[in-house]
Protein backbone atom coordinates (compact mmCIF):
# COMPACT_ATOMS: atom_id res chain seq x y z
CA UNK A 1 0.00 0.00 0.00
CA UNK A 2 2.63 2.89 -0.68
CA UNK A 3 -0.38 5.48 -1.33
CA UNK A 4 -1.50 5.74 2.04
CA UNK A 5 1.83 6.69 3.41
CA UNK A 6 2.14 9.47 0.53
CA UNK A 7 1.71 12.99 2.70
CA UNK A 8 3.17 12.24 5.72
CA UNK A 9 6.46 10.82 3.98
CA UNK A 10 6.71 13.93 1.51
CA UNK A 11 6.05 16.31 4.19
CA UNK A 12 9.31 15.19 6.18
CA UNK A 13 11.25 14.35 3.81
CA UNK A 14 11.57 17.54 2.24
CA UNK A 15 14.18 19.16 4.98
CA UNK A 16 15.76 15.98 5.22
CA UNK A 17 16.66 16.02 1.46
CA UNK A 18 17.38 19.48 1.44
CA UNK A 19 20.35 18.85 4.52
CA UNK A 20 21.98 15.62 2.48
CA UNK A 21 22.62 17.88 -0.10
CA UNK A 22 24.21 20.37 1.59
CA UNK A 23 26.41 17.09 3.52
CA UNK A 24 27.34 16.61 0.25
CA UNK A 25 28.43 19.96 -0.82
CA UNK A 26 30.38 20.11 2.80
CA UNK A 27 32.20 17.21 3.40
CA UNK A 28 30.81 13.71 3.40
CA UNK A 29 32.54 12.39 0.42
CA UNK A 30 35.83 14.44 0.74
CA UNK A 31 36.12 14.25 4.11
CA UNK A 32 39.71 12.41 4.77
CA UNK A 33 40.55 9.51 6.66
CA UNK A 34 44.05 8.90 6.98
CA UNK A 35 43.20 5.22 8.29
CA UNK A 36 42.02 4.67 4.92
CA UNK A 37 44.84 5.95 3.33
CA UNK A 38 47.03 4.08 5.62
CA UNK A 39 44.96 0.44 4.83
CA UNK A 40 45.16 1.68 1.00
CA UNK A 41 48.95 1.85 1.31
CA UNK A 42 49.13 -1.01 3.03
CA UNK A 43 47.11 -3.48 0.90
CA UNK A 44 48.24 -1.71 -2.08
CA UNK A 45 52.12 -2.63 -1.31
CA UNK A 46 51.33 -6.04 -0.03
CA UNK A 47 49.20 -7.15 -3.60
CA UNK A 48 51.97 -5.42 -5.74
CA UNK A 49 54.62 -7.51 -4.09
CA UNK A 50 53.26 -10.54 -4.01
CA UNK A 51 51.83 -9.59 -7.63
CA UNK A 52 55.52 -9.24 -8.86
CA UNK A 53 56.81 -11.97 -7.36
CA UNK A 54 54.54 -14.38 -8.63
CA UNK A 55 52.54 -13.10 -11.18
CA UNK A 56 54.00 -10.39 -12.98
CA UNK A 57 57.65 -11.76 -13.20
CA UNK A 58 57.00 -15.64 -14.87
CA UNK A 59 53.90 -13.64 -16.75
CA UNK A 60 56.57 -10.96 -18.26
CA UNK A 61 59.29 -13.13 -18.98
CA UNK A 62 57.02 -15.77 -20.23
CA UNK A 63 55.89 -12.84 -22.67
CA UNK A 64 58.86 -11.63 -23.78
CA UNK A 65 60.89 -14.93 -24.14
CA UNK A 66 58.28 -15.80 -26.31
CA UNK A 67 58.28 -12.83 -28.16
CA UNK A 68 61.89 -13.30 -29.14
CA UNK A 69 61.00 -17.19 -30.29
CA UNK A 70 58.58 -15.68 -32.74
CA UNK A 71 61.16 -13.18 -33.76
CA UNK A 72 63.89 -15.84 -34.08
CA UNK A 73 61.32 -18.22 -35.52
CA UNK A 74 60.87 -15.33 -38.05
CA UNK A 75 64.17 -14.64 -38.57
CA UNK A 76 64.91 -18.51 -39.10
CA UNK A 77 62.39 -18.71 -41.78
CA UNK A 78 63.53 -15.79 -43.75
CA UNK A 79 67.43 -17.21 -43.31
CA UNK A 80 65.43 -20.61 -44.86
CA UNK A 81 63.60 -18.90 -47.71
CA UNK A 82 66.47 -16.77 -49.21
CA UNK A 83 68.88 -20.41 -48.63
CA UNK A 84 66.25 -21.91 -50.63
CA UNK A 85 65.75 -19.37 -53.29
CA UNK A 86 69.60 -19.34 -53.52
CA UNK A 87 69.64 -22.94 -54.39
CA UNK A 88 66.80 -22.97 -56.77
CA UNK A 89 68.55 -20.34 -58.22
CA UNK A 90 71.64 -22.36 -58.54
CA UNK A 91 69.33 -25.18 -59.80
CA UNK A 92 68.52 -23.21 -62.59
CA UNK A 93 71.78 -22.10 -62.94
CA UNK A 94 72.73 -25.98 -63.73
CA UNK A 95 69.66 -26.85 -65.53
CA UNK A 96 70.47 -23.96 -68.44
CA UNK A 97 74.19 -24.90 -68.69
CA UNK A 98 73.35 -28.74 -68.73
CA UNK A 99 70.83 -27.99 -71.46
CA UNK A 100 73.09 -26.07 -73.77
CA UNK A 101 75.53 -29.07 -73.11
CA UNK A 102 73.07 -31.35 -74.07
CA UNK A 103 72.51 -29.29 -77.16
CA UNK A 104 75.93 -28.95 -78.33
CA UNK A 105 76.39 -32.66 -77.87
CA UNK A 106 73.28 -33.25 -80.23
CA UNK A 107 74.64 -30.83 -82.98
CA UNK A 108 78.07 -31.96 -82.54
CA UNK A 109 76.84 -35.64 -82.94
CA UNK A 110 74.42 -34.55 -85.89
CA UNK A 111 77.47 -33.04 -87.59
CA UNK A 112 79.44 -36.03 -86.88
CA UNK A 113 76.91 -37.83 -88.33
CA UNK A 114 76.48 -36.08 -91.39
CA UNK A 115 80.25 -36.11 -92.26
CA UNK A 116 80.66 -39.82 -91.41
CA UNK A 117 77.82 -40.30 -93.93
CA UNK A 118 78.76 -37.73 -96.68
CA UNK A 119 82.49 -39.58 -96.09
CA UNK A 120 81.08 -42.79 -96.02
CA UNK A 121 78.64 -42.89 -99.39
CA UNK A 122 81.35 -41.06 -101.25
CA UNK A 123 83.65 -43.56 -100.32
CA UNK A 124 80.83 -46.54 -101.74
CA UNK A 125 80.77 -43.93 -104.40
CA UNK A 126 84.31 -44.30 -105.40
CA UNK A 127 84.41 -47.49 -104.56
CA UNK A 128 81.76 -48.62 -106.94
CA UNK A 129 83.12 -46.78 -109.66
CA UNK A 130 86.36 -48.38 -109.38
CA UNK A 131 84.98 -51.33 -109.24
CA UNK A 132 82.93 -50.63 -111.95
CA UNK A 133 85.70 -49.53 -113.87
CA UNK A 134 87.89 -52.70 -112.77
CA UNK A 135 84.82 -55.03 -114.25
CA UNK A 136 84.99 -53.23 -117.22
CA UNK A 137 88.57 -53.53 -118.02
CA UNK A 138 88.15 -57.18 -116.98
CA UNK A 139 85.54 -57.43 -119.30
CA UNK A 140 87.63 -55.76 -122.12
CA UNK A 141 90.46 -58.25 -121.33
CA UNK A 142 88.58 -60.91 -121.59
CA UNK A 143 87.10 -60.36 -124.58
CA UNK A 144 90.33 -59.49 -126.86
CA UNK A 145 91.78 -62.77 -124.60
CA UNK A 146 88.38 -64.78 -126.61
CA UNK A 147 88.74 -62.69 -130.12
CA UNK A 148 92.37 -63.29 -130.15
CA UNK A 149 91.57 -66.89 -129.13
CA UNK A 150 89.07 -67.49 -131.65
CA UNK A 151 91.58 -66.23 -134.42
CA UNK A 152 93.50 -68.92 -133.43
CA UNK A 153 90.77 -71.16 -133.65
CA UNK A 154 89.75 -70.36 -136.71
CA UNK A 155 93.50 -70.17 -138.19
CA UNK A 156 93.61 -73.54 -137.01
CA UNK A 157 90.09 -74.77 -138.06
CA UNK A 158 90.93 -72.96 -141.72
CA UNK A 159 94.06 -75.01 -141.86
CA UNK A 160 91.97 -78.35 -140.87
CA UNK A 161 89.68 -77.27 -143.77
CA UNK A 162 92.33 -76.40 -146.07
CA UNK A 163 94.17 -79.94 -145.44
CA UNK A 164 90.49 -81.73 -146.38
CA UNK A 165 90.26 -80.08 -149.51
CA UNK A 166 93.84 -80.65 -150.15
CA UNK A 167 93.44 -84.13 -149.19
CA UNK A 168 89.85 -84.51 -151.14
CA UNK A 169 91.31 -82.67 -155.10
CA UNK A 170 95.31 -82.32 -154.94
CA UNK A 171 94.89 -79.54 -157.47
CA UNK A 172 97.58 -77.33 -156.00
CA UNK A 173 96.95 -74.11 -158.50
CA UNK A 174 92.97 -74.83 -157.59
CA UNK A 175 93.60 -74.80 -154.05
CA UNK A 176 95.82 -71.95 -153.77
CA UNK A 177 93.50 -69.87 -155.50
CA UNK A 178 90.22 -71.05 -153.20
CA UNK A 179 92.76 -70.48 -150.05
CA UNK A 180 93.92 -66.95 -150.82
CA UNK A 181 90.11 -65.83 -151.65
CA UNK A 182 88.87 -67.50 -148.33
CA UNK A 183 91.78 -65.52 -146.69
CA UNK A 184 90.63 -62.60 -148.22
CA UNK A 185 87.37 -63.20 -146.97
CA UNK A 186 88.41 -64.03 -143.18
CA UNK A 187 90.44 -60.78 -143.16
CA UNK A 188 87.28 -58.69 -145.05
CA UNK A 189 84.32 -60.45 -142.04
CA UNK A 190 86.90 -59.57 -139.25
CA UNK A 191 86.74 -55.82 -139.94
CA UNK B 1 20.36 -31.85 -25.67
CA UNK B 2 23.70 -30.55 -24.53
CA UNK B 3 23.57 -27.61 -26.34
CA UNK B 4 20.01 -27.03 -25.34
CA UNK B 5 21.34 -27.18 -21.78
CA UNK B 6 23.61 -24.08 -22.57
CA UNK B 7 21.28 -22.50 -23.68
CA UNK B 8 19.47 -22.35 -20.61
CA UNK B 9 22.41 -21.52 -18.76
CA UNK B 10 23.01 -18.61 -20.91
CA UNK B 11 19.34 -17.38 -19.90
CA UNK B 12 19.49 -18.11 -16.32
CA UNK B 13 22.71 -15.91 -16.83
CA UNK B 14 20.54 -13.49 -18.05
CA UNK B 15 18.44 -13.08 -16.01
CA UNK B 16 20.80 -12.98 -12.78
CA UNK B 17 22.75 -10.04 -14.86
CA UNK B 18 19.34 -8.63 -15.09
CA UNK B 19 18.10 -8.81 -11.38
CA UNK B 20 21.53 -8.10 -10.22
CA UNK B 21 21.32 -4.13 -10.43
CA UNK B 22 18.22 -4.48 -8.55
CA UNK B 23 19.69 -6.72 -5.61
CA UNK B 24 21.94 -3.68 -6.08
CA UNK B 25 19.57 -0.91 -4.66
CA UNK B 26 18.14 -3.26 -1.99
CA UNK B 27 19.02 -0.81 0.33
CA UNK B 28 16.29 1.40 -1.11
CA UNK B 29 14.12 -1.99 0.65
CA UNK B 30 14.82 0.25 3.79
CA UNK B 31 13.38 3.59 2.59
CA UNK B 32 10.52 1.70 1.40
CA UNK B 33 9.57 -0.14 4.69
CA UNK B 34 8.14 2.93 6.79
CA UNK B 35 6.36 4.01 3.06
CA UNK B 36 4.71 -0.08 3.89
CA UNK B 37 3.97 0.70 7.27
CA UNK B 38 2.37 4.18 7.91
CA UNK B 39 1.41 5.28 10.99
CA UNK B 40 3.99 5.12 13.88
CA UNK B 41 6.00 3.17 12.07
CA UNK B 42 6.80 5.72 9.61
CA UNK B 43 8.29 8.19 11.91
CA UNK B 44 10.25 5.49 13.44
CA UNK B 45 11.39 4.96 9.78
CA UNK B 46 12.60 8.24 9.05
CA UNK B 47 14.74 8.20 12.41
CA UNK B 48 16.70 4.93 11.60
CA UNK B 49 17.27 5.94 7.85
CA UNK B 50 16.48 9.42 6.69
CA UNK B 51 15.56 10.87 3.52
CA UNK B 52 16.54 9.26 0.17
CA UNK B 53 19.75 11.26 -0.13
CA UNK B 54 20.87 9.87 2.81
CA UNK B 55 20.09 6.70 2.36
CA UNK B 56 22.38 7.05 -0.68
CA UNK B 57 24.94 9.12 0.91
CA UNK B 58 25.34 5.94 3.49
CA UNK B 59 25.35 3.66 0.47
CA UNK B 60 28.41 5.69 -0.76
CA UNK B 61 30.65 6.83 2.56
CA UNK B 62 32.74 4.82 4.41
CA UNK B 63 31.75 3.39 7.59
CA UNK B 64 32.45 0.83 10.40
CA UNK B 65 29.03 -1.25 9.83
CA UNK B 66 28.79 -4.09 7.06
CA UNK B 67 25.21 -3.93 6.55
CA UNK B 68 23.14 -7.14 4.95
CA UNK B 69 19.85 -5.65 4.76
CA UNK B 70 17.24 -7.10 5.44
CA UNK B 71 19.23 -9.81 7.16
CA UNK B 72 20.98 -7.68 9.41
CA UNK B 73 24.48 -6.32 10.34
CA UNK B 74 27.58 -6.77 11.97
CA UNK B 75 30.10 -4.04 13.33
CA UNK B 76 33.61 -3.85 11.94
CA UNK B 77 36.55 -3.55 14.96
CA UNK B 78 37.80 0.10 15.69
CA UNK B 79 41.33 0.58 16.25
CA UNK B 80 43.17 3.66 16.84
CA UNK B 81 46.76 3.30 17.19
CA UNK B 82 48.70 6.60 19.11
CA UNK B 83 45.71 8.89 18.07
CA UNK B 84 45.22 7.68 14.53
CA UNK B 85 41.82 6.12 13.82
CA UNK B 86 42.97 3.10 11.66
CA UNK B 87 39.83 0.98 12.05
CA UNK B 88 38.74 -1.63 9.72
CA UNK B 89 36.02 0.19 7.75
CA UNK B 90 33.75 -1.33 4.45
CA UNK B 91 36.05 0.21 2.38
CA UNK B 92 39.37 -1.20 4.31
CA UNK B 93 37.24 -4.46 4.08
CA UNK B 94 36.22 -4.53 0.44
CA UNK B 95 40.35 -3.51 -0.57
CA UNK B 96 40.94 -6.70 1.18
CA UNK B 97 38.20 -8.96 -0.58
CA UNK B 98 39.67 -7.48 -3.84
CA UNK B 99 43.16 -8.22 -2.42
CA UNK B 100 42.58 -11.82 -1.54
CA UNK B 101 40.44 -11.98 -5.32
CA UNK B 102 43.91 -10.88 -7.02
CA UNK B 103 45.89 -13.32 -4.94
CA UNK B 104 43.73 -16.25 -5.68
CA UNK B 105 43.17 -15.69 -9.43
CA UNK B 106 47.14 -14.11 -10.02
CA UNK B 107 48.58 -16.81 -7.80
CA UNK B 108 46.84 -19.35 -10.04
CA UNK B 109 47.62 -17.96 -13.24
CA UNK B 110 51.23 -17.05 -11.80
CA UNK B 111 51.69 -20.71 -10.98
CA UNK B 112 50.25 -21.98 -14.42
CA UNK B 113 53.13 -19.88 -16.00
CA UNK B 114 55.54 -21.55 -13.77
CA UNK B 115 54.39 -25.08 -14.58
CA UNK B 116 54.43 -24.48 -18.27
CA UNK B 117 57.42 -25.01 -20.24
CA UNK B 118 58.39 -21.97 -22.97
CA UNK B 119 56.68 -24.36 -25.88
CA UNK B 120 53.71 -24.30 -24.51
CA UNK B 121 50.64 -22.24 -25.21
CA UNK B 122 48.62 -21.15 -21.91
CA UNK B 123 45.79 -21.88 -21.39
CA UNK B 124 42.12 -21.25 -19.88
CA UNK B 125 42.23 -18.80 -17.23
CA UNK B 126 46.20 -17.92 -17.89
CA UNK B 127 45.16 -17.20 -21.57
CA UNK B 128 42.81 -14.38 -20.52
CA UNK B 129 45.02 -12.82 -18.29
CA UNK B 130 48.01 -13.07 -20.73
CA UNK B 131 45.68 -11.04 -23.17
CA UNK B 132 45.10 -8.60 -20.41
CA UNK B 133 48.93 -8.10 -19.46
CA UNK B 134 49.62 -7.89 -23.47
CA UNK B 135 47.50 -5.33 -23.57
CA UNK B 136 48.72 -3.49 -20.55
CA UNK B 137 52.53 -4.25 -21.72
CA UNK B 138 52.05 -3.35 -25.21
CA UNK B 139 49.14 -0.41 -25.58
CA UNK B 140 49.58 1.47 -22.54
CA UNK B 141 53.57 0.81 -20.91
CA UNK B 142 55.68 0.32 -24.30
CA UNK B 143 53.65 3.21 -26.62
CA UNK B 144 53.62 5.37 -23.33
CA UNK B 145 56.51 5.48 -21.79
CA UNK B 146 58.53 3.79 -24.51
CA UNK B 147 62.21 2.59 -23.52
CA UNK B 148 62.59 1.40 -19.93
CA UNK B 149 58.58 0.54 -19.39
CA UNK B 150 59.92 -3.22 -18.40
CA UNK B 151 60.22 -1.64 -14.34
CA UNK B 152 56.96 0.03 -14.81
CA UNK B 153 55.37 -2.93 -15.48
CA UNK B 154 54.11 -4.32 -12.10
CA UNK B 155 53.19 -1.33 -10.83
CA UNK B 156 50.83 -0.60 -14.00
CA UNK B 157 49.30 -3.93 -13.97
CA UNK B 158 49.07 -3.86 -10.53
CA UNK B 159 47.22 -0.69 -10.32
CA UNK B 160 45.12 -1.70 -13.00
CA UNK B 161 43.85 -4.96 -11.85
CA UNK B 162 43.32 -3.58 -8.46
CA UNK B 163 41.28 -0.60 -9.69
CA UNK B 164 39.36 -3.09 -11.91
CA UNK B 165 38.40 -5.34 -9.03
CA UNK B 166 37.69 -2.69 -6.61
CA UNK B 167 35.51 -1.37 -9.36
CA UNK B 168 33.48 -4.39 -9.81
CA UNK B 169 32.81 -5.05 -6.29
CA UNK B 170 30.87 -1.97 -6.12
CA UNK B 171 28.52 -3.38 -8.35
CA UNK B 172 28.13 -6.47 -6.45
CA UNK B 173 25.00 -6.69 -4.32
CA UNK B 174 25.83 -5.35 -0.48
CA UNK B 175 29.39 -4.54 -2.21
CA UNK B 176 30.97 -0.82 -1.90
CA UNK B 177 32.81 0.88 -4.42
CA UNK B 178 35.99 1.44 -2.51
CA UNK B 179 37.47 3.88 -5.60
CA UNK B 180 34.23 5.89 -4.87
CA UNK B 181 36.17 7.21 -1.45
CA UNK B 182 38.66 9.49 -2.07
CA UNK B 183 41.41 8.70 -0.10
CA UNK B 184 41.57 6.00 -1.42
CA UNK B 185 42.08 7.11 -5.29
CA UNK B 186 44.09 10.16 -3.48
CA UNK B 187 46.09 7.51 -2.29
CA UNK B 188 46.78 5.80 -5.43
CA UNK B 189 47.66 9.11 -7.31
CA UNK B 190 50.17 9.34 -5.02
CA UNK B 191 52.11 6.42 -5.84
CA UNK B 192 52.21 7.77 -9.68
CA UNK B 193 53.01 10.43 -8.62
CA UNK B 194 56.03 9.28 -6.76
CA UNK B 195 56.76 7.45 -9.19
CA UNK B 196 56.92 9.94 -11.77
CA UNK B 197 58.78 12.14 -9.97
CA UNK B 198 61.67 9.93 -9.07
CA UNK B 199 61.70 8.47 -12.75
CA UNK B 200 62.06 12.52 -13.87
CA UNK B 201 64.64 12.57 -11.36
CA UNK B 202 66.16 9.63 -12.63
CA UNK B 203 66.20 10.25 -16.25
CA UNK B 204 67.07 13.83 -16.02
CA UNK B 205 69.22 14.12 -12.67
CA UNK B 206 68.64 16.79 -10.34
CA UNK B 207 69.56 19.75 -11.88
CA UNK B 208 67.80 18.77 -15.12
CA UNK B 209 64.65 18.08 -12.66
CA UNK B 210 64.76 21.36 -11.23
CA UNK B 211 65.61 23.12 -14.43
CA UNK B 212 62.56 22.06 -15.84
CA UNK B 213 60.43 23.47 -13.19
CA UNK B 214 61.84 27.05 -14.64
CA UNK B 215 60.27 25.52 -18.32
CA UNK B 216 63.91 27.05 -19.77
CA UNK B 217 62.66 30.80 -19.45
CA UNK B 218 64.48 34.03 -18.63
CA UNK B 219 65.40 34.10 -15.12
CA UNK B 220 63.04 36.93 -14.69
CA UNK B 221 60.20 34.90 -15.42
CA UNK B 222 61.13 32.43 -12.67
CA UNK B 223 58.84 34.19 -10.31
CA UNK B 224 55.77 33.52 -12.65
CA UNK B 225 57.29 30.02 -13.96
CA UNK B 226 58.40 27.89 -10.60
CA UNK B 227 54.69 28.17 -9.54
CA UNK B 228 52.62 27.50 -12.51
CA UNK B 229 55.22 24.49 -12.55
CA UNK B 230 54.59 23.20 -9.30
CA UNK B 231 50.98 23.81 -9.94
CA UNK B 232 51.08 21.75 -13.19
CA UNK B 233 53.23 19.06 -11.18
CA UNK B 234 50.66 18.50 -8.85
CA UNK B 235 46.99 19.06 -11.31
CA UNK B 236 48.15 15.57 -12.77
CA UNK B 237 47.44 13.26 -9.91
CA UNK B 238 44.59 15.91 -8.60
CA UNK B 239 42.97 15.32 -12.00
CA UNK B 240 43.47 11.04 -11.32
CA UNK B 241 42.30 11.77 -7.93
CA UNK B 242 39.08 13.19 -8.82
CA UNK B 243 38.62 11.43 -12.37
CA UNK B 244 38.13 8.05 -10.47
CA UNK B 245 36.47 8.99 -7.25
CA UNK B 246 33.85 11.09 -9.27
CA UNK B 247 33.71 8.51 -12.03
CA UNK B 248 32.52 5.72 -9.67
CA UNK B 249 30.53 8.10 -7.35
CA UNK B 250 28.41 9.25 -9.81
CA UNK B 251 27.29 6.01 -11.07
CA UNK B 252 26.18 4.74 -8.15
CA UNK B 253 24.08 8.26 -7.71
CA UNK B 254 22.57 7.78 -10.79
CA UNK B 255 21.77 4.29 -10.35
CA UNK B 256 20.20 5.01 -6.91
CA UNK B 257 18.16 8.05 -7.44
CA UNK B 258 16.71 5.90 -10.54
CA UNK B 259 15.33 3.63 -7.63
CA UNK B 260 14.50 5.93 -5.31
CA UNK B 261 12.17 7.89 -7.92
CA UNK B 262 9.72 5.09 -7.54
CA UNK B 263 9.62 5.51 -4.23
CA UNK B 264 9.48 9.27 -4.04
CA UNK B 265 6.60 9.29 -6.28
CA UNK B 266 5.19 6.22 -4.96
CA UNK B 267 4.23 4.73 -8.10
CA UNK B 268 4.29 0.95 -9.84
CA UNK B 269 4.60 2.82 -13.04
CA UNK B 270 7.35 4.84 -12.44
CA UNK B 271 9.03 1.57 -11.49
CA UNK B 272 8.26 -0.54 -14.42
CA UNK B 273 9.11 1.97 -17.31
CA UNK B 274 11.68 4.32 -15.87
CA UNK B 275 13.65 3.08 -12.46
CA UNK B 276 14.02 -0.48 -13.17
CA UNK B 277 14.92 -0.07 -17.09
CA UNK B 278 17.19 2.93 -16.93
CA UNK B 279 18.57 1.60 -13.60
CA UNK B 280 19.33 -1.61 -15.84
CA UNK B 281 20.98 0.72 -18.21
CA UNK B 282 23.40 3.04 -16.26
CA UNK B 283 24.10 -0.55 -14.20
CA UNK B 284 25.54 -1.59 -17.80
CA UNK B 285 27.00 0.94 -18.42
CA UNK B 286 28.55 0.76 -15.08
CA UNK B 287 30.60 -2.64 -15.37
CA UNK B 288 31.74 -0.49 -18.75
CA UNK B 289 32.96 2.59 -17.09
CA UNK B 290 34.42 0.21 -14.39
CA UNK B 291 37.24 -1.21 -17.42
CA UNK B 292 37.36 1.97 -18.56
CA UNK B 293 38.28 3.91 -15.31
CA UNK B 294 40.72 1.73 -14.48
CA UNK B 295 42.35 1.68 -18.33
CA UNK B 296 42.25 5.41 -17.72
CA UNK B 297 43.93 5.30 -14.55
CA UNK B 298 46.67 2.88 -15.50
CA UNK B 299 46.86 4.72 -19.33
CA UNK B 300 47.52 8.21 -17.82
CA UNK B 301 49.78 6.96 -15.28
CA UNK B 302 51.94 5.39 -17.91
CA UNK B 303 51.50 8.74 -19.77
CA UNK B 304 52.81 11.14 -16.99
CA UNK B 305 55.81 8.48 -16.56
CA UNK B 306 56.70 8.88 -20.18
CA UNK B 307 56.17 12.34 -20.60
CA UNK B 308 58.33 12.62 -17.10
CA UNK B 309 61.37 10.46 -18.12
CA UNK B 310 61.32 11.11 -22.07
CA UNK B 311 59.82 14.27 -23.31
CA UNK B 312 62.49 16.73 -21.44
CA UNK B 313 65.29 14.83 -23.21
CA UNK B 314 63.88 14.62 -26.48
CA UNK B 315 63.57 18.33 -26.35
CA UNK B 316 67.50 18.80 -24.85
CA UNK B 317 68.78 16.53 -28.27
CA UNK B 318 66.55 18.98 -30.74
CA UNK B 319 67.91 21.91 -28.77
CA UNK B 320 71.78 20.31 -29.32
Amino acid sequence: MLHSGLSPIVKENSVPMLTSGIIVLSGGLLDPNPGLIFWTTITFFIVLFILKKFTWGPMLSALEEREKGIQDSIDRAYTAKEEAEEVLRKNKELLAKADSEAEKIIREGKEYGDKLRAEITEKAHSEASKMIASAKEEIEQEKRRALTELRTEVADLAVKGAEKIIMANLDAEKQKKIVDSMIQELSQNRN
Amino acid sequence: MKRFRALRTRDIVRIAVLIMPLLFGVGALAYAAPAQEPGAAAAHGEEEHGSAGDVIMHHLLDSNVMAFEPFGEFELPKIVVGGFDISITRHVLFMWIAAVILLLVFGYVGSKYKSIGNRQAPGGLANAMEALVEFIRLDVAKSNIGEGYEKHMPYLLTVFVFILVLNLLGLVPYGATATGNINVTLTLSVFTFLITQVSAIKAHGIKGYLAHLTAGTHWALWIIMIPIEVIGLFTKPFALTIRLFANMTAGHIVILSLIFISFIMKSYLVAIFLSVPFSIFIYLLEIFIAFLQAFIFTMLSALFIGLASSHESHEAEAAH
